[in-house]
C-alpha cells in the first residue's frame, strides 16, 4: 500500500468515525464502542478491497460483506454512505421510526447491506451460504465477515467455523473484531474466548493475526486471505474498542450508550483536528 | 381396508426433490445427517452436486439456508420438525424470515407419531412456532398426493415456508387428480351441521369421522386446512356461518396451532361459534407405536366424531 493510498482510507475512516459518533449522537442510542473498533476495517474492504459497485449494489457477481456484529450498525451505513449507496443525511436518521437505517443491519431497508443481522452468531453462517452459494455456480465473488471477540461465545460460530472449513470456503474470511470487551466486562473475565487464533486454527482455518488499526496490516491479510487456497481464511484483528474518540478508548460503558451533547461537541472536536491533520 | 396404500408425505417429499432437481438447477438440498430419515437421501443420490450434508448443526444450516438464499438458490433446508422449528427457531425468525429469504424448510417426523423415539423427538409445537413469524407460509399436507404437489408448489414460490411431513405411513385422501391451490383451504367434503377443520394425517381421520357421524344421522362438512398460514378464512367462515360448530383436528398441540389459528379467525370474523379442538391436549407425549399413540391421544376419527357430537350440543 502506497502512502497516497493510506492517507485516502485513513481520511475516510476519519470521516466515518464522524458518521458513527453523528448517528449515535443524534439517535440518542446505539452503539459507538464497536464501532469504532472495525470501522477501519470496514472502510478498507469497501474502498479499496471489494468488487461492489453502490450504482448496482445487487449484483450477483458483487463481494459479499455480512456485519456479523450487527450493532457495529453505524460503522457500515457509514461507511456505504461515504462510498454512495445512499445520501450522508441519512445518518442523522438513525433509529428513528421513518428511517431507512435501522439499529441493527436489515435487507429490508438499507442498500448495500447483504443480510439482516443483530442476533449474534447468524451473520457467520449466512456469511458461509453465501460463499457456497459462489462454489455451487462456478463464481468468484468472495464474501468478508465481521465478528465481535464477545460474539465467538455463541455456540453457532463454532458450528459454522467447523463447516466453513470442512466444506473448503477459502472464498471467506471472517475476522474477529478482538477489542477485548464486552457489556458485562472483559471477554476474559466474562467467559474467555482466547485463545481465538489456536481456536479458529484448530477448526482448520488460516489464521492472520494483525493490528485492526493499521491499514498497512489489514492489507496484507487480506491480500493474503484472498491468495490461500484450501481453507477460510480469519483474521483476529487486535482493536482498541471506541477508538479514535479519546474518552471512549477501552472503556466498557461506551459499548451501547449514546454520547451527550458535551461529549458528541468533544468527539467531533478531536476527529474534526485529526481530518485536519491528515487533510494538511 | 387391507388393500388400502399407505405411504408416509416424508417419502413424497424427498420423491418430490428429486423431480424439482430434474426440472429445476437452482433447487439445492440441505440437511443435517438425516437424509436417510427426512428423504432426502433421494435427491442426494439423483444430484449430490446440489445435496450438502449440513452435519449436526441445525442451527448454521439455516443461516447457511438463508446465505444460499440471497445468491439465487430455491434452497430446501431439512431436519426433523423438533430441530428445525424447535432448536432453530431464532435462526429461522432471524435468518430467514425477516429478510423474507426464499428457504423452503422441509420439517418431518412431525407430530406425536414419530412413535417410539418418545417425547424429546415428537415436535407439537412447531405449528405455533412458525406461525407467529411474520410471512412465514406453513403447509402440512394431508397424504403423500398432496405433499408431492405442495412440494412443487413451494418451489414456484418466492419466499419462506414451512412444510410440515410425517414419519408414518398414511393412507391416501387425494388421488392423482389433485391440484393443490396455494393459499386455500379447500372443502373436501360438503355437509350442514358441523364443520370439522382438520390438517395433515387428521383429514384422513376426519374422513373416516365423517362416516362414523352419518350413521347417527349428523352431516358433517370437512375442510382440508392444508395451508395454516396464510389461513383460508373466507372458507371457515362461510362453513360455520353454514354449520353453526365447528370442530378443529391437528397432529399438534391445541394451543398454537389450528385451533387457535380457527379460533381466531372465527372470532375476528365477527360471527363466533362454539368451537372444539382436537389435538394434543398441551402434554408431551410417549414411546410407543404410532398408531397406538394416536389412539391414546385421541388423534383418531372416534375422537373426531365424539366432539363433533360435543361441537354441535353446544349451538343455541
Amino acid at each position: 500500500m502506497d502512502a497516497v493510498n493510506r492517507k485516502q482510507l485513513k481520511i475516510l475512516a476519519c470521516k466515518a468515525r464522524m458518521g458513527i459518533v453523528e448517528g449515535v449522537y443524534n439517535a440518542k442510542s446505539g452503539h459507538p464502542g464497536g464501532s469504532l473498533s472495525c470501522v477501519d476495517i470496514i472502510t478498507y474492504l469497501y474502498f479499496n478491497h471489494m468488487n461492489v459497485d453502490p450504482i448496482d449494489p445487487k449484483n450477483e457477481n458483487r463481494d459479499r460483506f455480512v456485519l456479523s456484529k450487527g450493532h457495529a450498525a453505524p460503522a457500515l451505513y457509514a461507511v456505504l454512505a461515504l462510498k454512495g449507496y445512499f445520501p450522508m443525511e441519512w445518518i442523522k436518521t438513525l433509529r428513528k421510526s421513518d428511517s431507512n437505517l435501522q439499529g441493527h443491519p436489515s435487507i429490508k431497508y438499507t442498500p448495500g447491506v447483504d443480510m439482516c443481522t443483530g442476533s449474534l452468531g447468524q451473520g457467520i453462517s449466512a456469511a458461509c451460504g453465501m460463499a457456497l452459494g459462489a462454489k455451487l455456480a462456478g463464481k468468484d465473488f468472495r464474501v468478508y465477515t465481521i465478528l465481535g471477540d464477545g460474539e465467538i461465545q455463541e455456540g453457532q460460530v463454532w458450528e459454522a467455523a467447523m463447516y466453513a472449513s470442512a466444506k473448503g470456503l477459502d472464498n471467506l474470511v471472517a475476522v474477529v473484531d478482538n477489542n477485548n470487551l464486552q457489556i458485562d466486562g472483559t471477554v476474559a473475565e466474562v467467559n474467555s474466548p482466547y485463545p481465538i487464533a489456536e481456536k479458529f486454527k484448530a477448526f482448520g482455518w488460516n489464521v492472520i493475526e494483525i493490528d485492526a488499526h493499521s491499514f498497512d496490516e489489514i492489507d496484507a491479510a487480506f491480500n493474503a486471505a484472498r491468495e490461500f487456497k484450501g481453507k477460510p481464511t480469519c483474521i483476529v484483528a487486535k482493536s482498541i474498542k471506541g477508538k479514535g474518540v479519546s474518552y471512549m478508548e477501552d472503556k466498557v460503558n461506551w459499548h451501547g450508550v449514546a454520547p451527550k451533547q458535551e461529549e458528541y461537541e468533544q468527539a467531533m472536536q478531536e476527529l474534526n483536528a485529526a481530518l485536519a491533520e491528515l487533510e494538511a | 381396508m387391507a388393500d388400502v396404500v399407505k405411504t408416509a408425505t416424508r417419502d413424497a417429499y424427498g420423491k418430490a426433490l428429486v423431480e424439482l432437481g430434474a426440472i429445476n438447477d437452482k433447487v439445492v438440498v440441505l440437511d443435517a445427517d438425516l437424509a436417510a430419515a427426512t428423504k432426502t437421501g433421494m435427491f442426494k443420490k439423483e444430484f449430490p452436486d446440489r445435496f450438502i450434508d449440513s452435519g449436526i448443526c441445525e442451527s448454521n444450516m439455516m443461516g447457511v439456508a438463508a446465505g444460499l438464499a440471497t445468491t439465487g438458490y430455491v434452497v430446501f433446508a431439512s431436519s426433523f420438525a423438533m430441530f428445525a422449528a424447535g432448536r432453530a427457531f431464532e435462526q429461522v425468525r432471524n435468518s430467514i424470515g425477516y429478510p423474507h429469504l426464499n428457504v423452503k424448510i422441509g420439517a418431518t417426523h412431525a407430530g406425536i407419531s414419530v412413535g417410539e423415539d418418545g417425547a424429546s423427538h415428537q415436535c407439537c409445537e412447531d405449528i405455533g412456532l412458525m406461525r407467529t413469524i411474520p410471512g412465514m407460509t406453513i403447509i402440512n399436507p394431508a397424504d403423500a398426493v398432496e405433499a408431492r404437489a405442495a412440494v412443487l408448489a413451494a418451489a414456484e414460490y418466492d419466499g419462506p415456508v414451512y412444510m410440515r411431513f410425517g414419519r408414518l405411513a398414511v393412507p391416501c385422501v387425494f388421488d392423482e387428480s389433485y391440484k393443490f391451490e396455494w393459499g386455500k383451504a379447500p372443502v373436501l367434503s360438503e355437509g350442514k351441521d358441523v364443520t370439522i377443520c382438520a390438517t395433515g394425517l387428521m383429514v384422513n381421520e376426519a374422513v373416516e369421522a365423517k362416516k362414523l357421524l352419518a350413521e347417527e344421522g349428523i352431516d358433517a362438512e370437512i375442510i382440508n386446512v392444508h395451508t395454516i398460514k396464510p389461513l383460508d378464512s373466507e372458507t371457515i367462515l362461510a362453513s360455520a356461518a353454514k354449520t353453526g360448530c365447528v370442530v378443529t383436528a391437528e397432529e399438534h398441540n391445541i394451543i398454537g396451532g389450528l385451533g387457535s389459528a380457527v379460533c381466531e379467525a372465527l372470532c375476528e370474523g365477527g360471527s363466533p361459534v362454539p368451537v372444539v379442538r382436537v389435538g394434543v391436549n398441551d402434554m408431551f407425549g410417549k414411546s410407543g407405536p404410532a398408531v397406538e399413540l394416536l389412539h391414546i391421544y385421541g388423534l383418531d376419527a372416534a375422537n373426531i366424531a365424539a366432539k363433533a357430537k360435543a361441537a354441535i350440543a353446544l349451538k343455541k
